[in-house]
């Protein structure tokens, strides 16, 4: 296989950490508006600990894009 | 992406813009110390745009007793980080206020002033956040190993685990503290980097939709500007918890 097209693959195949970001994202908010339902009163001091945990996972998702970027662009 | 090329900035139509090219460094004034290139570029520009803006928005005016709007503002974002302080850290964190106030001010005012179209965004590159993680990493290990001597390396032995799995999870623990700064620097330069590029590829999209189909991602782009505008916000914040995270285990030690 030619370097450039497995470089194209690979790139490609950097974008699956999509999937845990998504899945890590959805069950943190899933969570939170469980937690937030059964207990209302305690939601509000709970916010920025969502906001974290939804930074948090979204990053791990945007580490997949830096690999994405070095395969295209270092290598 | 590599491959293309075009006028930046569009108006040519086509998908001709690259989104790259907004996170090009430019020599603005060429100096050189020997060997040494320490030409004032326009991330140096940005930088210099950053503090001054900080600086008048806290220190302008008189403080009065009942604070007008942009006072109002400081002390938000003064109150906000106190808390946030005094629920991670407790009153021994005190000290270290004004270091993770300036860093928290610095990295929003970046991520803000970066949201402007034209602009620049220094956090959009990674030695910029690498430098600001480093400071933290190594000043959080300088302080540990003062504060509690040779017991600071205690904090790579979590305590209550079986005898057998213990060399697995200090050599666990010794890797996950020494990347600290690494994810620490790179959670903020992907964020920002990836942020302003997705607005870059959408704002080609308007461009070569034309007239017709153009309004479709551009109220695509409204939205995203404003999710960019709460990542902007919570990446800072992020990055001071952390900040304040590795300050509380050299400080208290929690293992």
């Amino acid at each position: 296989m030619e370097a450039e097209a497995a470089k194209l693959i690979g790139a490609g195949l950097a974008a699956i950490a999509l999937a845990g970001a998504g899945v890590g994202i959805g069950h943190i908010f899933g969570s939170y508006l469980q937690g937030a339902l059964r207990n209302p009163a305690a939601a509000q001091s709970q916010f920025p600990n969502l906001l974290l945990g939804f930074a948090l996972a979204e990053a791990t998702g945007l580490f997949g894009l830096v690999v994405a970027l070095i395969i295209l662009f270092v290598f | 992406m590599a491959t293309q090329s075009g006028e930046p900035g569009g108006g040519e139509g086509g998908l001709a813009i690259d989104p790259m090219h907004q996170f090009e460094i430019k020599r603005l004034i060429n100096l050189k110390f020997g060997g040494l290139d320490a030409s004032f570029t326009n991330a140096s520009l940005w930088m210099v745009i950053i503090v001054a803006a900080v600086a008048l928005l806290l220190l302008s005016g008189s403080s009065k007793m009942i604070p007008g709007r942009l006072q109002s503002v400081g002390e938000l974002a003064y109150e906000f980080i106190a808390n946030m302080m005094r629920d991670i850290l407790g009153e021994s964190g005190r000290a270290f206020f004004p270091f993770v106030f300036t860093l928290f001010m610095f990295i929003l005012a970046a991520n803000m002033l970066g949201m402007i179209p034209y602009s620049f965004t220094v956090t959009s590159h990674i030695i910029v956040t690498f430098g600001l993680a480093a400071t933290v990493f190594l000043g959080a290990t300088v302080i540990g190993f003062i504060r509690h001597g040779a017991g600071y390396l205690k904090l790579f032995v979590p305590s209550g685990v079986p005898v057998v799995l213990l060399p697995l999870l200090v050599v666990i623990e010794t890797i996950s503290y020494f990347t600290r700064p690494i994810s620490l620097s790179v959670r903020l330069f992907a964020n920002m980097m990836a942020g302003h590029t997705m607005l870059k590829v959408f704002a080609g999209f308007v461009v070569a939709m034309g007239v017709l189909g153009g309004w479709i991602p551009l109220a695509f782009m409204v939205a995203l500007t404003g999710l960019e505008i709460l990542v902007a916000f919570l990446q800072a914040y992020v990055f001071a918890v952390l900040t304040c995270i590795y300050l509380n285990d050299a400080i208290n030690m929690h293992h």
